[in-house]
């Protein structure tokens, strides 16, 4: 036998070897670095360094979680939309109204029910509108978020309109912890949340229907070659993100105990946008430095004078797109190979 | 149904037959059945009569609105048709170029016509500026990048606004000629929108002749069709993509003017109406003129019809046409895929 | 000896810094100050530190401090943010301002909770100063100015029928029905309600001012947030001809901000507004708020009616730091002393009802005049005096339940 006739038993052996390093490769792609740990020491360190801070710190978590339902279509499917809010808006109001309407307080339970109302929603319009790409899925995500925020205005009895539901006051988490002004307890609970979150979309995304997701991203003609059911992966990919953002959006009402029809304003969606732009698209954790950056900024530039905090996030933008491509440690995470694939170009 | 079998039911033989059926009643009454015809034949034409005024305040109205729209829209779509380039800053010209007429009727005495006309020139000038240095980078750039930098312009544009004037409301004066309204037969119409009409269809007929029998206008059109094709016939595509981003944002310049007298002017402007120029270039087709103008016209109308008779409602009905239309077309009515 | 000297001269500056009790009073102010609504926390900013530069004297050892923060977006959503960050971390001890309703409905827990008083300068929702016993209103409740309205548009200007054309938002719903209640309580007739789109972008008012043009009532009443949609208004109601038409256009004080009132075309003249304040006013302490505003912040720029309320707030806040000689540290005290109290100020005589903790003020009704000198002025027609929120009186939806 020669090296163009391999023998059947060398053939297995070669295929044996090349399956244990596949195997091996992604056990170290996709295993645990210590260097993940430190956005959550850092989170911990700010509820004893800053502790009057926590209030701001909370709304940072949320929007953390926001920014990473969307870095889930965005950075990893590559769906540009304008819209999300109407997913953080829906969970929202899930939420609120579980306790004012249906006078059920447990939290968690509110958390689930927004979820749940929230990918109800995505499952519904991203089935209709993912058909759909560039300027027109950007004007029908824009258009379909007014209408639903229009909607809520026009059924004000169930919303309370512009004024929204106040007195959303959840019961203490498990019973046992009770929430206080300066929002100490708030912090820690969206910071558990957080870490779920995390841990789940970080499964997903180091999953073969996560590496489909890139392939998307990054081809989407040879997918469909695959024979990839591309709009389906797209669906249950958008479903699972308006899921997460309905978790942002109960925890953002149960948190600040009032909802307004706000929650749906397009400030909202471009808000994330540039958080996620920020932080880097593409590789998780450009989420927390995207928020964290963003929301930082505003709180101490707007003390400055508020067209200050205008004038710097626009140049800041500006800046990003122009010099780096992949946000602000979008490229330093590429040298440290934090990020699977790459993060977006 | 009696009457002749070679012409047309008309109003008259209805009547006509009304008159026959009740003709053995009025042997008894005639004065009463002809007082009960003739007010019911009144109230029908009241009726009639007061449908009639509705479609033509909607239309009418709409219109008004919808050359606003177009004025503001197309040259946003041009660019857009022709760079690839979403450009979410065009707001911030239209604004700028409102600030400009202000400035320019309230602190240097110039005739409002005649501001128009400067700031469409002076923003157009100003916007290659804009063109060479920033959205040179754009182009080939993805749509979420080009979303982004625009965005912060705006920003950076609503910011600088709001330093220099404030954030109050600002308000022109325009001459009296523009003011009051026109009676045209039994109905009167508000002189500044049917100005907006006028100046609108002006602008639909100039750009028609630049787009069809301009040796500029050929080149754009060719450019939009397939830019491989005319960089390799020889045509200068960089020089014609300055052109047409200055001609757009002086026309959004033109528009931001105009828009003073119908909405008032605060920084914001530029981006709270961004969506509705977003919508009309979505529904027309990036790159069309025509479909500028009838996305703008369909937009408009519906929008105004929505507001006039589900005033509940009437928001939704823009959003509501656009989504539909998207639906079924995702390319615009006159776009290509 | 030098030493002893040296020595002698600290110990009396000591003692006299411990003696004298000057205290730096903060109070937190909160208003929009970016995005669009940023012209109205800009009226009410202006007048909080013209009332400090021309008062200060009257605090003696006291200083006041205004520790200014963003109020954010209509909806509220910062609010929390932003007042816990003052209660905790600038340590203020009043809170001022608060533009929106839902900025003002988010913070009500939180200042009830630490007991820290919170006063409103301009929301207007009728039932906030339900919501906590720290809350007290300087400005007014929609119902101040529409009321009156109702009862004075039927009987005063004979308005047999009415239409009603109000943004779509609680202020423009609570403003309505607060008019039509009067209206048809005095005999009117409200024939049509026109929602007239959303707080944000000033709407082509065209389609709803045809409609109601097209139905041809006697009056026409008209909400819309105070700024650039006034202006829409005035322009609309002249470019329609709907006076000619014989529909009067009249409305609460929203409608002609003074600042927007020096730019309106003659088509506002012959409009009726039920108003606590405006620029013309002619008594002396208005004359020289004018002039004093003028000076401060230029020709172009007018005080309006929020503007007159925020400096009747810094006075009622300024009362309270005397009276309690600077020491507000007991947040329940400071609401005691403005309970029932009642001052002369720019509106006029106002008092701080004891029970409701809201404003009671004179309501006037006013025509649009041009003046001789060209510009557009007012001429009070008829005063309400000591108009109470009828809301709260007649317990209408959430007024009824109270604190």
């Amino acid at each position: 036998m020669d090296a163009n006739n391999p023998s059947p038993s060398s053939l297995v052996g070669t295929v044996a070897a090349e399956r244990a390093h596949a195997v091996d490769f992604l056990a170290r792609r996709d295993r645990f670095r210590v260097a993940e740990a430190l956005p959550w020491l850092l989170a911990m360190a700010a509820y004893f360094v800053f502790p009057n801070q926590m209030i701001l710190g909370g709304q940072t978590l949320i929007m953390i979680l926001f920014a990473l339902s969307l870095d889930l279509i965005l950075g990893f499917a590559g769906i540009v939309t304008l819209g999300h809010a109407a997913y953080f808006g829906v969970g929202a109001y899930g939420a609120a109204l579980l306790i004012t309407d249906l006078g059920w307080s447990e939290p968690i339970s509110g958390l689930v029910c927004g979820a749940v109302l929230a990918a109800i929603a995505g499952f519904l319009s991203g089935w209709l509108l993912l058909r759909y790409r560039g300027l027109a899925l950007l004007v029908l995500t824009l258009s379909t978020t007014i209408m639903l925020q229009q909607l809520g205005n026009l059924f004000r009895d169930f919303t309370g309109g512009y004024d929204g539901i106040p007195g959303i006051n959840i019961a203490p988490l498990f019973g046992l912890f009770d929430y206080d002004l300066y929002g100490h307890t708030y912090y820690l609970y969206s910071l558990g949340v957080l870490l779920i979150a995390l841990y789940a979309v970080r499964r997903i995304v180091y999953s073969p229907f996560g590496q489909a997701l890139v392939g998307l991203r990054e081809n989407v003609a040879r997918m469909h070659a695959l024979g990839s059911p591309v709009h389906w992966r797209l669906v249950i990919a958008y479903t699972i993100s308006a899921g997460l953002a309905g978790v942002a959006g109960a925890l953002f009402a149960q948190t600040n105990t009032l909802v307004t029809l706000g929650v749906f304003d397009f400030d909202q969606s471009a808000a994330v946008l540039m958080m996620l732009i920020l932080g880097g698209a593409g590789w998780l954790y450009g989420a927390f430095v995207g928020a964290v950056l963003y929301m930082v900024l505003q709180n101490e530039l707007a003390k400055i004078s508020p067209a200050f905090w205008q004038f710097g996030i626009g140049l800041l933008l500006i800046a990003v797109v122009l010099l780096s491509r992949h946000g602000v440690f979008g490229r330093l995470a590429n040298v440290g190979r934090l990020s699977p694939w790459g993060a977006r170009p | 149904m009696q009457g002749s079998q070679n012409r047309p039911l008309r109003l008259g033989d209805l009547e006509a037959e009304r008159c026959k059926e009740q003709a053995p009643l009025s042997a008894f009454a005639p004065a009463a059945a002809a007082s009960i015809l003739a007010s019911g034949r009144q109230a029908g034409i009241k009726r009639y009569r007061a449908v009639l005024n509705t479609i033509v305040s909607i239309l009418f109205d709409g219109l008004a609105w919808a050359m606003f729209l177009f004025i503001i829209s197309v040259g946003l779509s041009v660019t857009m048709g022709l760079m690839g380039v979403v450009n979410l800053a065009h707001g911030a010209f239209a604004m700028a170029g409102g600030y400009l007429v202000m400035t320019a009727t309230a602190s240097w005495g110039v005739p409002f016509l005649a501001s128009l006309v400067i700031t469409f020139l002076v923003v157009a000038c100003v916007s290659v500026l804009f063109e060479r240095t920033l959205y040179a980078q754009l182009y080939g750039a993805s749509e979420l990048d080009q979303v982004l930098l625009t965005i912060g312009l705006s920003f950076m544009a609503i910011a600088t606004y709001t330093y220099f004037y404030g954030p109050l409301p600002q308000a022109i004066h325009v001459p009296d000629y523009l003011l009051g309204e026109v009676h045209l037969g039994a109905r009167s119409f508000p002189t500044y929108r049917v100005f907006l009409i006028v100046v609108g269809a002006a602008l639909v007929a100039a750009l028609w002749y630049g787009f069809e029998r301009t040796n500029m206008g050929a080149k754009i059109r060719a450019t939009v069709d397939n830019r491989r094709m005319a960089q390799s016939v020889g045509i200068d595509v960089d020089r014609l993509f300055t052109f047409t981003f200055a001609i757009g944002s002086g026309l959004a310049a033109l528009g931001g003017g105009l828009a003073i007298q119908l909405l008032g002017l605060t920084p914001s402007f530029a981006v709270i109406y961004l969506v509705f120029f977003l919508l009309v270039v979505a529904v027309g087709g990036s790159g069309s003129m025509w479909g500028t103008l009838a996305a703008a016209l369909a937009l408009g109308i519906c929008d105004t019809a929505g507001k006039y008779l589900f005033a509940d409602a009437g928001s939704f009905a823009i959003y509501a046409v656009a989504v539909l239309i998207l639906l079924i077309k995702p390319a615009g009515l006159y776009g290509r895929e | 000896m030098k030493i002893m000297g040296a020595l002698a001269a600290s110990l009396l500056a000591l003692c006299w810094a411990g003696t004298s009790n000057a205290e730096t009073i903060k109070v937190g102010v909160v208003l929009p100050y970016s995005g669009p609504n940023s012209d109205l926390g800009n009226q009410v900013d202006k007048a909080f530190d013209l009332y400090v530069k021309l008062h200060a004297k009257d605090l003696g050892d006291n200083k006041i401090e205004l520790v200014k923060r963003d109020e954010g977006p209509v909806s509220g959503a910062n609010a929390r943010t932003v007042v816990t960050e003052l209660i905790t971390n600038d340590k203020v001890k009043l809170l001022a301002g608060f533009v929106f309703s839902p900025s003002a409905i988010a913070a009500a827990p939180l200042a009830a909770q630490a007991k820290i008083p919170m006063i409103i300068a301009n929301a207007g929702t009728a039932w906030i100063t339900n919501l906590s016993p720290y809350i007290v209103r300087f400005s007014f409740s929609m119902w101040d100015p529409a009321y009156p309205m109702g009862t004075y548009a039927a009987k005063d200007l004979h308005c047999k029928t009415a239409a009603a054309g109000f943004t779509d938002f609680p202020p423009g719903q609570d403003s309505t029905l607060a008019f039509k209640t009067a209206f048809e309580k005095a005999g009117g007739k409200v024939i049509d309600e026109v929602r007239m789109g959303s707080p944000g972008p000033v709407p082509d008012f065209t389609p709803f001012f045809q409609r109601v043009k097209d139905e041809h009532p006697d009056c026409f009443y008209v909400f819309v947030p105070s700024g650039s949609h006034a202006g829409g208004v005035m322009k609309t109601y002249g470019d329609l001809g709907m006076r000619q038409a014989g529909i009067r256009l009249i409305g609460p004080m929203d409608l002609i901000p003074d600042y927007e009132l020096a730019h309106m075309s003659d088509a506002a003249i012959g409009l009726v507004v039920m108003s606590s304040y405006a620029d013309d006013y002619d008594t002396p302490m208005n004359k020289a708020f004018v002039k004093d505003w003028h000076e401060a912040y230029g020709p172009n720029s007018y005080p309006d009616f929020m503007s007159a309320a925020s400096m009747d707030t810094m006075a009622g806040i300024f009362h309270a730091i005397n009276t309690l000689h600077g020491n507000l540290d007991d947040g329940a005290k400071v609401i005691d002393t403005l309970k029932g109290w009642k001052h002369d100020g720019l509106r006029g005589p106002i008092q701080i009802d004891p029970e409701t903790r809201d404003v009671i003020q004179d309501e006037h009704a006013e025509e649009v005049i041009k003046k001789p000198d060209g510009k557009l002025g007012v001429k009070v027609l008829q005063t309400f005096p000591q108009v109470k929120d009828e809301c709260k009186v007649l317990k209408i939806g959430r007024c009824a339940s109270g604190t």
